[in-house]
C-alpha cells in the first residue's frame, strides 16, 4: 500500500493540482512548499502534455507555458527528488496522459516514480478497460493507479470502485477541467454507489472554484481536488505566485474542515 | 479480420476519459444491432445511390496510362460523390445511425473541410443540429468550405489551441463530446479514435473497394495488381483496401503526406517517421518527440495534416500487408496540375498525393498490370491555395 492513505488522516483532504514547470521549475518548487505549509494533504503534479484532451483552457494554457519553458519528464523527476530532499513529506501523485508514460517506457517511468517518492499516477485517458497494461507495472512498483468515476459512469461504478487503489477521483461534472459557478451532479449518489463496494477514499474534482464550493463538495466525500482555480492564480502572478497560492490553499483547507 | 475488443494487433483500443466510456459502449451496441438490420442497410443504400450519387465511376485514364507508358490506370472517382469527396459515405452511415439512436445533434472535426461539409450536409438532410470544429489555420486555407458549412446550417468553431489544425480540431470535438453526450453524436471523420470508430468508419467506407472489385471484374475480368489511396487518418485508404485485404496478390499502397520531406520536421508522414504511441483514443503510430509530446506536423494538404494514422493501417503496416509511401508537397502539386491537364480532372490536393505516387509506380510496371487510384475528392477547394503556392496572387 502506498503513502496515499495518510492524506486522508487529517480530516477532509485538500488535494491541489499544479502543472509542473508553469511558468518554470523553480516556481513549481516554491509553490509545492507553499501548498504543504498551508494544509495540502496530497499534491497532484501535472506533467504537461502537448494535447491535453481532458483539460479546459486554463490547464491547456498552463501545459503550453510549461512546455514552452522547456519542461520535460526528466526535469520533473529531478524536481521531485529535490522536493523530497527539501522536506516535502505529503504524498504526491503524477497526473498526465498515457502517451507521456508509454513513450518514456511504462516500466522505466513507473519504477522511477517509486524511486523518487511518487505515490500514485492519474491518467485521465486510461479507462477501466485499458488499465491493465499500466496496472501490472504500478502494482509491481507500489504506485497506485488512480481510478476515475464520472457522472456518466452509472452501472460501471461498482466495477471501477471494487478494483480502485489509493483514492477514487470522482469527476464532478461532464466536460473538461475548469472552474464552474455551479455543480449540478448529484455527488451524494455517486459517492454512496462507491461506498457500497469499497472503503477507498473518494475525492471530488473538476470545477471547484473556491472555499464555499469546496466545503459543499467535501460534505459528500473524503476530499476535494482543486486545479484550475490554483492554476489561474499561477497564470496571474507567475514567478511570484507561491504566496498567493499558499493563501488560497489555506482558505480551502479551512473551509472543508 | 483481427478485431477483438477493437484491436488490430497491438493497435486500437479505447483510450478515452471515463466520462465517454458509456457513450462509446452505447454506440458499439447500436452499431452491432443496426449493421445487420436489413432495413437500416436498405435505407443507407438508398441514401448512397439516390442522394450521394453512388456507385462512383471507375474510370479508365487512357491518356495518363499512355503518357506514363506502364501499367493500366483506373481512377475511382470518389470526387464525383455529392459534396465532392468520399467523406459523405461515412457521414451518411453515422448520421443515420445517430438518428436511430435518438441523437439530435452532430458534432465533427474537419481538416480540409470536406468531412465538415459532409456532416453539415447530412445534418441538414436529417434535420439535426450541427457543430463543426476546424483549426483556425485550416479555416484560412479552406475558407470556401467554411462558407459551405455555414450555408448548410452548421456552426463552425475555429480552434485556436495547439497548431490550430486537424489534431486540435479532433481534441476540441472530443472535449465538446464529454460536455454534452445525451443528445449528441460525435461524427468522427476518419478510421481513428477510440473503438468502435475505426471499425464503423471503415465499414461505411468499404463501399469503395466493394465497388472497385465489381467494376474491375466487369471491365477487365480480373482483380487489379495494386490499389493506391492517399492516407492521413486513412478513411479513403481503408475504404479502398478493405475488400482486397484477403486478395494477397493485390498490393495495398497508402500514400502519406511528406510535407517538405520525411527527413524534415515539416512532415505528416506518420508511418514513415512516427513511433508507437497512445493519443486521441487509440494506440497507433504518431509523430512525436522523445517525451511523447505530439509533433506539430505539416502538409500543404489540410486533410492529411494529422500526426497519427488509423490503427488498422498501423496493423497492415506491421504485418507487411500494406505499403506506406510518402509524397512531398511539390510532388503533390505537380500531380494536381498533371491530372488537371492530362485527364481534365482536378483532384483534391489530398488525392493528388495518390496520383503523384501512381506517376512514379506506373512506368515501372509492365503494360499488362492494372492499378486503381482512388481520387478521394475534387480539387475546387484547393485551387486558390495551389495558385498561391505557385506564386499567383489570387483571392477567393
Amino acid at each position: 500500500m502506498s503513502n496515499i492513505i495518510n492524506a486522508f488522516k487529517n480530516g477532509k483532504a485538500f488535494i491541489p493540482f499544479i502543472t509542473c514547470g508553469d511558468p518554470n521549475i523553480e516556481t513549481t518548487v516554491k509553490i509545492v512548499h507553499a501548498l504543504q505549509d498551508n494544509g495540502a494533504d496530497l499534491i497532484e503534479l501535472g506533467i504537461p502534455f502537448s494535447d491535453p484532451t481532458a483539460e479546459g483552457p486554463v490547464i491547456q494554457e498552463a501545459s503550453l507555458r510549461a512546455l514552452t519553458a522547456g519542461t520535460t519528464t526528466d526535469k520533473i523527476f529531478d524536481m521531485v527528488v529535490r522536493l523530497r530532499f527539501e522536506g516535502i513529506t505529503v504524498p504526491m501523485v503524477f497526473m498526465t496522459y498515457a502517451n507521456v508514460v508509454f513513450s518514456y517506457g511504462s516500466e522505466r517511468f513507473i519504477s522511477r516514480c517509486q524511486e523518487i517518492g511518487i505515490d500514485g499516477l492519474i491518467l485521465p485517458d486510461i479507462p477501466f478497460e485499458e488499465k491493465e497494461e499500466f496496472l501490472d507495472i504500478c502494482t509491481k512498483y507500489d504506485v497506485d493507479l488512480i481510478s476515475l468515476v464520472a457522472p456518466t459512469s452509472s452501472e460501471r461504478i461498482a466495477m471501477i470502485a471494487k478494483e480502485a487503489k489509493g483514492f477514487i477521483y470522482v469527476v464532478s461534472s461532464l466536460g473538461v477541467t475548469g472552474t464552474r459557478s455551479t455543480i449540478t451532479t448529484d455527488i451524494g449518489a455517486l459517492t454512496s454507489a462507491i461506498r457500497a463496494v469499497t472503503d477507498v477514499p473518494c475525492a471530488i474534482g473538476f470545477g471547484i472554484s473556491g472555499p464555499e464550493q469546496a466545503a459543499k463538495m467535501a460534505a459528500n466525500s473524503d476530499g476535494v481536488i482543486v486545479g484550475s482555480a490554483i492554476v489561474k492564480i499561477i497564470a496571474k502572478y507567475g514567478e511570484d505566485a507561491a504566496s498567493y497560492v499558499g493563501e488560497f490553499a489555506r482558505s480551502i483547507k479551512d473551509a472543508i474542515n | 479480420m483481427t478485431n477483438v475488443n477493437g484491436r488490430f494487433g497491438v493497435h486500437g483500443g479505447q483510450y478515452i476519459p471515463e466520462t465517454l466510456m458509456n457513450a462509446v459502449i452505447e454506440l458499439e451496441e447500436a452499431y452491432n444491432h443496426y449493421k445487420n438490420d436489413p432495413e437500416f442497410n436498405k435505407e443507407l443504400e438508398t441514401l448512397f445511390n439516390e442522394y450521394a450519387n453512388r456507385p462512383s465511376r471507375l474510370y479508365y485514364a487512357e491518356k495518363m496510362t499512355k503518357d506514363l507508358g506502364g501499367a493500366k490506370i483506373y481512377l475511382k472517382r470518389e470526387d464525383l460523390n455529392h459534396t465532392g469527396a468520399h467523406k459523405i459515405n461515412n457521414v451518411l452511415g453515422q448520421a443515420l445511425l445517430a438518428k436511430k439512436m435518438g441523437k439530435t445533434r452532430l458534432i465533427a472535426e474537419t481538416g480540409a473541410g470536406q468531412h465538415g461539409v459532409a456532416t453539415a450536409t447530412a445534418a441538414a438532410l436529417f434535420g439535426m443540429e450541427c457543430v463543426v470544429f476546424m483549426g483556425e489555420e485550416d479555416t484560412k486555407r479552406q475558407a470556401l468550405n467554411v462558407y459551405r458549412m455555414r450555408l448548410l446550417g452548421a456552426e463552425v468553431i475555429p480552434v485556436k489551441s495547439g497548431t490550430a489544425t486537424l489534431k486540435d480540431a479532433v481534441s476540441e470535438a472530443m472535449r465538446e463530446w464529454t460536455s454534452r453526450i445525451s443528445d449528441t453524436h460525435y461524427c468522427l471523420g476518419s478510421v481513428m479514435g477510440p473503438h468502435p470508430f475505426p471499425t464503423i468508419v471503415r465499414d461505411f467506407q468499404a463501399v469503395i473497394s466493394k465497388e472497385i472489385k465489381e467494376q474491375i471484374m466487369e471491365k477487365e475480368g480480373r482483380l487489379p495488381d495494386a490499389v493506391i489511396a492517399c492516407c492521413g487518418g486513412g478513411s479513403n485508404a481503408i475504404g479502398t483496401f478493405y475488400n482486397f485485404i484477403e486478395d494477397k496478390d493485390v498490393r495495398l499502397i497508402g500514400v502519406e503526406a511528406a510535407g517538405r520531406g520525411i527527413d524534415t520536421w515539416e512532415t505528416a508522414a506518420t508511418i514513415n517517421t512516427g513511433k508507437l504511441g497512445i493519443f486521441h483514443g487509440m494506440k497507433s503510430y504518431f509523430c512525436q518527440d522523445e517525451y511523447g509530446q505530439i509533433a506539430p506536423v505539416y502538409s500543404i494538404s489540410a486533410g492529411l495534416d494529422y500526426p497519427g494514422i488509423g490503427p488498422e493501417h498501423a496493423w497492415l503496416h506491421d504485418t507487411g500487408r500494406g505499403e506506406y509511401v510518402a509524397i512531398t508537397d511539390e510532388e503533390a502539386v505537380q500531380a494536381f496540375e498533371y491530372l488537371s491537364k492530362m485527364e481534365g480532372i482536378i483532384p483534391a490536393i489530398e488525392s493528388a498525393h495518390a496520383i503523384a505516387y501512381a506517376r512514379k509506380l506506373a512506368p515501372t510496371l509492365p503494360k499488362d498490370q492494372i492499378i486503381v487510384v482512388t481520387v478521394s475528392g475534387r480539387g475546387d477547394k484547393d485551387c486558390a491555395a495551389i495558385a498561391r503556392y505557385r506564386g499567383e496572387d489570387i483571392t477567393e
